[in-house]
């Protein structure tokens, strides 16, 4: 038997159905790959029961002619997800101990489709990181190295994106705020897959910033991708901002043909500093999309070099908001102060509950909302992202979808940017305008760069039109012939 | 525009409810400096009427009719408290 933790999803579907394979097989193989895995930290909980009796739930199913796309498909869970009874906790000290009494929509979702979990995985605590460095439970390494030097995984999703390029999990759910599946994508030759705000639910996903959290997929390619979102997305009455908008058929929309479709090539997108083996990936995106018969353009995005810093004002306001539930009082983490009072318990829980990122994230959220500087600094950003929004609107009047290179570099070592907040940042250079405008995009993995590191290309497309995204992903993903894969040194 | 000094970290953590220890005010005041200073530059962007980004996606917020669709959970509420009494959250003394 061949190594089942190599199937993608769609090769395994077939072989599900067919009867060459039971669910119970493929998550054996998988469950003894996590078992394997631990020195790239990227499962923070491992759930073997539950996904055998998930496995053999599926079976039953496939027996009886129910299944779906994702029935009997091993996948890891990040840890932002609410699992009924299961760790969750968003990789932060804060939710010590929490075990959600309710399951997030988009996991129900995939469970109602007969999906497997292996796990829960690692992630910058809440969300907050471009590298995976901040999460309580340690770094995540990505199966991808600079030689003998490890490297980070990029962030925030480091263990979703760790757990499928590194065998562990066939796919793996993860969010967006501000890059944090696309980045870590990039990073690590995996696809990642945002789409629209409002596809799907928040509803039990650890709010980071509510105007802009999105779930979203990893999975090894762009068919797994289509039939992974289609599972997890839908509209959800428990979510006030969950669109009631019918999903279609996403996996229909790999045709292959982008025969006269118009690409926008954002010329602000062109950074100085950025290494030349990354200018040269977009160009080669650029001839690949042109030899497939698509009209490439120039566009602009004048707005561009104002999306991070719009990014950290709106991101870390909503933040500070949201992240004050965490008190000490219904759940997780307490401290308490001899001889204190109530207040007292606050400030000594967050003391102890939050890491430095997020503190330092909560103070600038609290400072930019903060009576005298609202104006100044929140309702300001809220005026540049309408501009932001405005620019790609003006665009997608010209053009179908956005060709860009999805990070300024590949996956750096450790320490190499955790000191200095704002080079962090800047990881998301290229991530962080189509989020706070709500687009769907992709990353597609598109060449190694000369240490042997993957890159990757990013697609932006117009709102709820995720199917142009794939479509085009699904043409680069062909033309780049991507089929490099990590040596297994940690099994 | 941003001059952040340590009473003014102090200001912010105390709003934040963040205990800092003393020794650490300084630092942060010069992390927190650098980011706003950095995020100052969106200042010269005109916004001359340009009303503020209330929602990224073009729709209405639903509405719903006011019925209760959900309650009588007070065991599950109180599942991860770390301290509760009674069918309540527990907090140490707040009124002497």
């Amino acid at each position: 038997m061949t190594d089942l933790t190599k199937l993608k999803i769609a090769e395994a579907r077939d072989l599900l159905a067919k009867g060459d394979i039971t669910s119970r097989e493929l998550t054996e193989a998988h469950i003894a790959a996590v078992e394997a895995a631990d020195d790239l930290n990227a499962y923070i909980e491992k759930t073997p029961e539950i996904a055998l009796s998930q496995a053999d739930a599926a079976d039953a199913k496939i027996k009886a002619g129910d299944a779906k796309g994702m029935t009997g498909i091993p996948v890891g869970i990040k840890d932002l997800f609410s699992t009924k009874g299961v760790h969750t906790q968003a990789c932060s000290h804060i939710l010590e101990g929490f075990k959600p009494e309710y399951e997030s929509t988009v996991t129900q979702n995939l469970w109602d489709d007969g999906a497997v979990m292996l796990g829960k995985l690692n992630m910058d605590e809440f969300a907050m990181g471009s590298s995976n460095e901040t999460s309580f439970y340690g770094p995540v390494k990505n199966p991808w190295r600079r030689g003998d030097t490890d490297t980070v995984p990029g962030g925030s999703s480091g263990g979703s994106v760790a757990s499928v390029a590194g065998f562990t999990a066939m796919g793996a759910t993860a969010s967006d705020t501000g890059g944090s599946i696309r980045q870590p994508a990039s990073f690590t030759g995996t696809f990642g897959f945002k789409p629209t705000y409002g596809r799907c639910s928040r509803y039990g996903m650890v709010a980071f910033a509510s105007s802009l959290d999105q779930a979203g997929t990893i999975t090894r390619d762009v068919r797994d991708g289509a039939i992974m979102m289609e599972s997890i997305a839908g509209f959800d009455a428990k979510d006030s901002t969950s669109v009631d908008i019918s999903v279609p058929n996403f996996e229909a929309a790999l045709t292959g043909d982008i025969r006269g479709m118009k690409i926008g090539i954002p010329q602000e997108y062109h950074l100085a500093g950025m290494p030349g083996e990354i200018e040269a990936l977009w160009h080669k995106g650029i001839e690949w999309l042109k030899a497939a018969g698509a009209e490439v353009v120039d566009i602009n995005l004048p707005h561009t070099k104002y999306a991070l810093p719009t990014y950290y004002i709106v991101a870390p306001a909503e933040a500070s908001s949201n992240l004050a539930r965490y008190d000490g009082v219904r759940y997780g983490l307490r401290e308490t102060v001899d001889g204190g009072g109530l207040a007292d318990m606050y400030e000594a829980t967050r003391a102890a509950g939050f890491g430095d990122e997020v503190k330092r994230r909560i103070m600038i959220g609290t400072y930019v909302l903060s009576a005298g500087y609202y104006d100044a600094y929140y309702l300001k950003a809220q005026k540049v992202r309408q501009l932001i929004a405005d620019d790609f609107k003006r665009a997608f009047a010209k053009v179908d979808a956005i060709l860009t290179p999805t990070a300024p570099s590949a996956a750096f070592a450790f320490g190499e940017k955790s000191d200095d907040p704002l080079a962090m940042y800047l990881n998301d250079v290229f991530t962080v305008p189509a989020s706070l405008a709500g687009l769907p995009g992709s990353s597609i993995p598109a060449g190694l760069d000369s240490n042997g590191l993957p890159l990757g290309l990013q697609i932006l497309g117009k709102p709820w039109d995720e199917e142009t995204v794939f479509k085009v992903s699904g043409v680069l993903e062909e033309a780049a012939g991507f089929t490099s894969e990590p040596e297994l040194w940690w099994r | 525009m941003s001059n952040i000094d340590k009473a003014t970290v102090a200001k912010i953590a105390r709003l934040s409810r963040i205990k800092i220890e003393e020794d650490k005010l300084e630092p942060l005041a010069g992390e927190l400096n650098n980011i706003l200073g950095w995020v100052e530059q969106l200042e010269e962007v005109n916004t001359d009427n340009i009303e503020p980004m209330s929602s990224v996606v073009d729709v209405k917020l639903r509405w719903r009719t006011d019925e209760v669709n959900d309650g009588n959970k007070q065991e599950s509420v109180l599942k991860n408290a770390p301290n509760n009494e009674y069918g309540f959250f527990a907090v140490p003394k707040v009124i002497e």
